[in-house]
């Protein structure tokens, strides 16, 4: 694992052709009513891999598309440079529509959208260099002009000291480092990562994010991400839209979604995410409906000022509950904070009907996921 | 044994090398390309040609099942008028490289369904031209099974060439019937053999080290 100290090094001509253009707010991927059926010979109805999707990216935003397996985030991805061409609907990258175009014109617009993938999809035949150095013979660049450029970007990865060595000799990590450089060659507008981190283990996992999350800020640059993995979205993502059998179910600010999701998918990725699930034995025991001697157990999720609030106690005092916490965990989503709680609110009905409604009153989300029966 | 012997045995060497070679050059400039089309006119590849790839397809196979014996007699006229007799080395090389070619290509497009497609889509998104791809991705990656396509050619086009004495084409494998089994010479017969394996052997290490030149997997 290569280690780069300190910020990152930026070569000033690579800085220089696309600054941050924090003000720009100009769409930079624009899928609009697309979808991709899949015909197979024999057979009339086709498979519908992706159903009338809308996604807007707006220029220097790191979007992601989170989904299971099977949900079409394959399919998404390759919409946006037409490795797979939609069946209805227009792409736009850059202001420019790829669904019009075919053949050279179609290569040319891909020169300006890089993509890395999850097996890294290095040339084995070739050096690390000559990897990175591919996407700018494809242009018919100049050999001098491509030392020029391929040096830098090594540099950038924090590779330049393998630059002679082929990828069988890298780590994961060090080969999707590689693919960065390789997709970063021919200065492109927007990056496509394709399960980028998949394939790595959860430190260098860490490192590669990083690394796009330094590139989108110092470069400018656009990135939509297709992942199966909360944790990317987390760090990385601005926006994050929900793939589910082929349609976006979901879109929000990724503060919002991590604190609020509004399907019921988006909240099972949450909480999958969270690992914040009732023990096992309480489980077994909660009921649907109340009973004579029941009290409700409740999953909260503060986020804002509610975090800092001290509920709990109030809670007590005010409505004359116990609380017992069953699980409790903070975490921080970009600049929110998120606090997710289970808890038994003990007390007779009309006391915890009261410290319900107390806690909805107070902007944190509610959910009764059931009651258990007291012996006592 | 007879200075004359040596010479005939040398002779025949000099013919079967020659045999070998120049089929050899010749498959392999026609077969690698072949091989190339078959994979790339397959469905969902490159330069998706159904009707093509299944013509091709056809004809490779014809050229695949005729027996080298069959097709050396079968195609005497056409041996003929490529290269005006239908006796001898020249004439052998014609059904040689004729029966090489489909054998290379199918080893090829074989070499080739080994690359991942996960490189070609990489190509594809970098904006690369179906003849780069041809160029910078498909025949260097399988730059090693090309190699080994070629030794199990050259090696099949040794033990082939032996049968070119039906057509009075001469090598190894003549001088081996001729002299050490119709004249009982069981010591012409071991000399023959015995350069056979040689040569193949020598094929065989110079195809592996080739391609364990070239494999950085």
């Amino acid at each position: 694992m290569a280690t780069r100290q300190g910020g990152l090094f930026l070569p000033a001509h690579l800085l220089a052709r696309t600054g941050p253009g924090a003000t720009s707010v100009a769409q930079m991927i624009r899928l609009q009513n697309v979808s991709k059926t899949y015909f197979s010979k024999g057979k009339d109805a086709g498979v519908e891999a992706l159903k009338t999707v809308d996604l807007h990216v707006p220029k220097g935003q790191i979007h992601g598309v989170i989904g299971l397996s099977g949900a079409g985030k394959s399919t998404l991805i390759r919409c946006v440079n037409l490795l797979e061409r939609p069946t209805t609907g227009s792409v736009t990258v850059d202001g420019q529509e790829l669904t019009g175009l075919t053949g050279d014109a179609l290569n040319q617009a891909r020169h300006r959208i890089g993509m890395i993938f999850q097996h890294f999809n290095l040339l084995t035949s070739r050096t690390v260099f000559a990897n990175v150095a591919l996407p700018l013979e494809l242009m018919g660049m100049k050999k001098a002009e491509i030392a020029e450029r391929v040096t830098p970007l090594l540099e950038l990865v924090g590779l330049a000291d393998k630059a002679r060595q082929h990828p069988a000799q890298l780590s994961g990590g060090q080969k999707q480092r590689v693919a960065i450089a390789r997709a970063l060659a021919s200065r492109p507008r927007v990056l496509l990562c394709d399960e980028a981190t998949s394939a790595l283990d959860p430190h260098t996992t860490g490192s590669i994010l990083e690394l796009l999350r330094d590139i989108n800020q110092q470069l400018g640059l656009t990135i939509l991400l297709i992942t199966h993995e909360m944790e990317v979205v987390k760090s990385i993502c601005h926006r994050v839209s929900l793939i589910s059998g082929g349609e976006l179910v979901e879109e929000a600010e990724v503060g919002d979604f991590f604190t609020a999701p509004r399907t019921q998918l988006g909240r099972d990725f949450l909480n999958d995410f969270l690992e914040l699930e009732p023990p096992r034995a309480l489980i077994e025991r909660l009921e649907a409906a109340p009973g004579p001697h029941s009290h409700p157990v409740v999953r909260l999720a503060f986020s804002g000022d509610a975090v800092s609030t001290p509920l709990i106690s109030r809670l007590a005092r005010e409505c004359g509950v116990d609380v017992s916490i069953l699980q409790a965990k903070v975490e921080s989503i970009q600049d929110r904070t998120l606090g997710l709680m289970i808890a038994e609110l003990m007390g007779d009905a009309d006391d915890t009907r009261r410290a319900l409604s107390y806690l909805e009153t107070h902007d944190l989300q509610v959910e009764v996921l059931g009651h258990v029966q007291r012996d006592d | 044994m007879s200075s004359a012997m040596i010479e005939l045995i040398l002779e025949a060497t000099l013919d079967t090398l020659y045999m070998v070679a120049v089929s050899g050059l010749i498959a392999a400039l026609l077969g690698i390309p072949l091989g190339v089309m078959l994979y790339v006119t397959r469905p969902r590849q490159i330069l998706a040609q159904p009707a093509l790839n299944g013509v091709l397809g056809v004809i490779t196979n014809i050229g695949r099942s005729v027996p080298f014996i069959i097709l050396m007699v079968a195609i005497i006229p056409f041996t003929r008028a490529l290269v005006g007799s239908s006796i001898g080395t020249n004439a052998a090389v014609v059904p040689l490289t004729i029966a090489a070619i489909p054998f290379i290509a199918r080893l090829v497009e074989g070499a080739l369904n080994e690359i991942p497609p996960g490189l070609v889509e990489a190509a594809q998104s970098m904006g690369a031209t179906p003849w780069q791809i041809i160029a910078k991705v498909l025949l260097p990656e399988a730059r090693g099974g090309i190699f080994t396509a070629l030794t199990v050619t050259i090696v099949t086009l040794v033990s082939y060439s032996a049968m070119a004495g039906a057509v009075g084409g001469g090598g190894l494998g003549d001088l081996g019937i001729r002299y050490g089994y119709n004249r009982f010479n069981p010591t012409i017969m071991l000399i023959t053999v015995v350069i056979l394996v040689v040569l193949v052997q020598g094929f065989q290490s110079l195809g592996d080290y080739l391609v364990r030149k070239s494999d950085h997997k």
